[in-house]
């Protein structure tokens, strides 16, 4: 029995399964509190009819997208066009592995963290890698589809990705190189100890955090970076030819990528389940990492719904003028920071 | 005369390394105002040649005002341009009584001033709406800006629904005055609208200028100049926003402008903020008229003709005859051709002159040169209505 504890197989599944249940519940949860905040943004109601407080709608459009007629386009690259849509679903899932939702202070005043199906050492080289990957599915549909539009949505999706992974990379060094550690749960351990990072290196920690912030919203295609979707010019981007659940999957992926962004903002830089004073017990931890997550994911849609888009040409210059150069400048400062605090 | 880029690119010669990409945008696209085709030759985004294809929403509106009487007419142009209907009975109604000489009562008058600058205030509002829209996206900040907008020009609606009993189509001028007498109560709405919209027109500025990624896709995107403006005959805020001082209610008054003191706005880039900078002025300035007309409608009667019984009470003069408009989208001209035995109720030839399609002809220059996601932007700023455009 012991044994079987600490096989990783046993213990991917045991903290898979729920972790991949929690998510997508969490997706479509996203989805109706989004429709509400929205709605009440906008001086309407928004989804209320299906269930208590229309919570359930996320259940009806599910069923309702799955009754839809499935359709591929003629002329498409079959393989290609039903492949692109399951990606990303398994990308976002396999990026949430490796972070740590719950922690508390053991016995012996050690920060332990739990609640991981994975704590690879190299956890945040994982999650990164990961969402590099999220530019195949992307431009799998834009290319597959056969479409001018999805073409040029496609185009943008991967131009748009490959540049704003370097500055969420190097955003995402900072931690490392402050805490000296690749693992997410080691990254916690730290801050636990030393102070959350956004105010334990005063300006570079808050700096790394917008900026990793931002680079995470393009990353993972939300207003004012979702030029790839971009409905008002390129109609729906990739996903234009997609029907039914197809498109979905698509819709629910990017609800998801955008709950693990906020996640991973959380771990890297907010302290992850740690709450100063209130973290004797590892049932509290999911709480706080829920609130703390929560509210970026407010902001994420504070900033959705009332914010205008970019132009592919400007977001462009904005990473490569901005971000890219910014970041470097951080992780410089930060291991100038961690130098000079070995020496005192 | 200008120098101006040259929209009829020759393709085959552009560059024979460079593979053009043709994309058609529309007729079925979700900003294209309308059912509308612009055919658009990409290198990479950029624009290398845009050609419009105006044409899918025709309706044979002036043939079937030939078979039409005077009367019979006013219900028809309503539909034309079906964002600022009440002008559009204006232009006619105008066009008519200058034609025949017809006197219009001064309450009449007033009202129908009241009336065009309601109609300016909510067809600009839509127009502000679909123009975020189609910067910020319809899931993100343009379609939170648009509720805002469809809030206040429901307000707008209401009012007229209130004097005419239908919120789009209203059939209330007729030539020699309006038909339906101000019901109690319609005053201190109209006050209302006009006390929220000076409220809410600050508020609209902090949410477009107040956001930095909305001046930098606005700035500098789709320029036309004063010369190619004038040239392309464009007229209302797209002209002003050109930097030409043209203003038919100042300079050629209509209906009771003569009796107020309107105040052109005029903005010099010729971009898609100048656009935006004139219709917010124009809020502003429309408000000031309406409220100082509002207080003072004169007493006496609606209309200088008689209820009319019969549709063939009117008849028109022989002769041609030209009459223009300041619409929300600008000049809205009517050209008029009477009958040949003075005898006929209905014109033997009708031509609207209407502003969204000369606005439509600057699409060739403007976009030249620009990324597909301008395309929007351009044609949003610009203002056109399909259902003016191809009538």
């Amino acid at each position: 029995m012991s044994e079987l504890l600490v096989n990783p197989w046993f213990l991917g599944f045991a903290y898979g399964f729920p972790l991949i249940t929690v998510l997508m519940t969490v997706g479509g949860l996203a989805t109706w509190f989004e429709r509400r905040f929205a709605g009440r943004m906008q001086n309407r109601v928004g989804p209320s009819f299906v269930g208590p407080f229309g919570i359930l709608q996320v259940l009806a459009d599910g069923i309702k997208m799955m009754q839809k007629e499935d359709i591929v386009p003629r002329d498409a690259d079959k393989f290609l066009f039903n492949l692109a849509p399951i990606l990303p679903v398994f990308l976002v899932l396999a990026s949430a592995a490796t972070i740590p939702f719950t922690g508390y202070w053991d016995d012996t005043g050690q920060w332990q963290s739990w609640l991981m199906v994975a704590d690879l050492d190299i956890g945040i080289l994982w999650v990164l890698a990961l969402a590099g990957l999220m530019v195949f599915p992307i431009w799998m549909a834009g290319w597959a589809s056969n479409n001018k539009y999805t073409l040029l949505a496609g185009m943008r999706g991967v131009a748009q990705g490959v540049s704003y992974e370097i500055p969420l990379v190097m955003a995402a060094l900072v931690p490392v190189v402050a805490t000296g550690t690749l693992s997410l749960s080691g990254i916690v351990a730290w801050q636990a100890e030393n102070g959350w990072l956004v105010w334990r290196f005063p300006i570079v920690g808050a700096l790394a955090f917008i900026l990793f912030f931002l680079s995470s919203l393009a990353e993972a295609n939300r207003i004012p970076f979702d030029i790839p979707e971009a409905e008002s010019e390129l109609i729906g981007g990739v996903i234009v030819e997609y029907t039914g659940l197809k498109g979905g999957m698509f819709l629910m992926a990017e609800y998801m990528h955008t709950a693990v962004a906020a996640a991973l903002a959380v771990t890297l830089f907010l302290g992850g389940s740690h709450m100063p004073g209130l973290s004797f017990h590892w049932a509290l931890g999911p709480i706080w990492f829920v609130l703390k997550s929560g509210a970026l994911f407010v902001l994420i849609y504070w900033i959705r719904w009332s914010w205008f888009r970019f132009r592919a040409d400007q977001l462009m210059e904005l990473c490569w003028v901005l971000f890219v150069p910014g970041s470097l400048i951080l992780v410089m400062l930060t291991a100038v920071q961690v130098w000079v605090e070995t020496l005192l | 005369m200008t120098t101006r880029p040259n929209p009829h690119l020759d393709i085959d010669n552009y560059d024979a390394d460079a593979d053009l990409m043709a994309l058609n945008m529309g007729p079925q696209h979700p900003s294209t105002h309308g059912v509308m085709r612009i055919k658009l030759f990409l290198d990479g985004e950029v624009i290398i040649k845009a050609v419009p294809y105006p044409g899918y929403l025709h309706r044979g509106v002036e043939k079937l005002c030939e078979k039409l009487t005077f009367v019979q007419i006013f219900p028809i142009v309503d539909k034309h341009d079906y964002v600022a209907p009440m002008t559009n009975e204006q232009a006619m109604a105008v066009a008519f009584e200058r034609t025949l000489g017809i006197e219009v009562p001064r309450r009449a008058r007033y009202l129908r001033t009241i009336l065009a600058e309601l109609t300016r205030i909510s067809s600009h509002l839509l127009w502000l709406g679909t123009f975020t829209l189609d910067i910020g996206g319809t899931i993100g900040g343009g379609a939170s800006m648009m509720m805002y907008t469809f809030r206040e020009r429901e307000l707008i609606l209401d009012c007229f629904e209130m004097l005419t009993g239908s919120r789009f189509h209203y059939n209330t001028h007729c030539v020699g005055g309006n038909r339906h007498e101000i019901p109690d109560g319609w005053v201190a709405v109209v006050k209302s609208i006009v006390a929220t919209m000076k409220l809410r027109v600050p508020e609209y500025e902090q949410l477009c200028t107040g956001n930095e990624i909305f001046n930098m896709r606005s700035q500098g995107v789709g320029v036309i100049s004063r010369d190619l403006a004038l040239e392309l005959g464009l007229s209302g805020p797209n002209l002003r926003a050109s930097g030409v001082d043209h203003d038919l209610r100042r300079d050629q008054p209509f209906h009771a402008y003569d009796e107020v003191d309107v105040q052109v706005a005029v903005a010099q880039g010729g971009d898609c903020f100048a656009r935006y900078q004139v219709r917010i002025a124009e809020f502003y300035e429309s408000i000031r008229i309406v409220e100082s007309l509002i207080d003072n409608i004169p007493e006496g009667p609606l209309s200088s003709q008689r209820p009319v019984k019969s549709t063939l009470a009117v008849k028109v003069k022989t002769g041609c005859h030209y009459h223009g408009i300041e619409t929300p989208r600008g000049e809205l001209g009517t050209y008029i051709i009477g009958g040949g035995d003075n005898k006929s109720a209905s014109p033997y030839r009708l031509k609207i002159v209407p502003p969204s399609l000369h606005a439509m002809s600057a699409l060739p220059y403007a976009l030249v040169g620009h990324t597909v996601s301008d395309v929007v932007a351009i044609l949003g700023s610009l203002d056109p209505i399909m259902g003016e455009v191809d009538r």
